[in-house]
């Protein structure tokens, strides 16, 4: 079962230059959630940015995770690509 | 049904369908938070859209990943293009860019319940052609 901070070390370490912060949503260690700024995300669509992330996990992703939420920004923006809740 | 024509039956119901929505259950019997969430604001926004249940047949899935390069459901499709999944839409609906792109007005009441969905919108549901 993968921990916030595999997730977080694997995004990292896969998008050059990407600060991560995740968070188990349930505590089950399947729901997650990834706010991922990169200046790698600059210039892409949302949808190319968000599948950026999940190709770090590729197959893991609707299988050992079973939910990956993701907001994506750049460093320039300062804000994430969602509203704050 | 072989994979072939999932696959097929997958690309057809994006081709032909304005606005797809592949999810897991239905929009009245959604079968997980974020497939409700999504067909909730469909709903919200008034829009006619076709739903499929990825649920009742795992190669459903399988193929659905295939085609779009998306791993995860529910995902929409607008006239014939991945708009993404529950995250982007929410990020989408509450900026009113979802109902731009789905060319409606945003409802006065744009923080109306997302749980009710609206039986007259009746989605049209492609479950049983797969079966």
């Amino acid at each position: 079962m993968p921990s916030t901070e595999e997730l977080q070390q694997r995004i990292e370490s896969a998008i050059p230059g990407a600060r991560a912060q995740v968070e188990d949503l349930t505590g089950g260690g399947d729901h997650f959630r990834a706010e991922v700024v990169a200046e790698r995300f600059a210039g892409l669509s949302r949808i190319e940015q968000h599948k950026l992330v999940y190709a770090v996990f590729g197959e893991e992703v609707g299988h050992e995770i079973h939910a990956l939420s993701i907001a994506t920004s750049t460093p320039d923006l300062n804000t994430t690509s969602e509203a704050t809740r | 049904m072989t994979n072939e024509e999932i696959r097929a039956f997958i690309e057809r119901a994006i081709a032909e369908n304005e606005v797809m929505l592949f999810m897991k259950g239905t929009p009245t019997e959604p079968r997980c938070g974020f497939s409700a969430r999504s067909a909730s604001m469909l709903n919200t926004l008034s829009v006619q859209y076709a739903a499929l249940d990825i649920l009742p047949d795992p190669r459903i899935k399988q193929e659905l990943v295939e085609v779009s390069g998306w791993p995860t459901t529910p995902q929409l499709f607008v006239k014939g293009e991945l708009i993404g999944g529950c995250d982007i839409m929410t990020e989408m609906y509450e900026s009113g860019e979802l109902a731009q792109t789905l060319g409606v007005e945003m409802p006065a009441d744009e923080q109306a319940d997302l749980g009710q969905p609206d039986p007259t919108q009746g989605p049209i549901s492609l479950e049983n052609r797969l079966g």
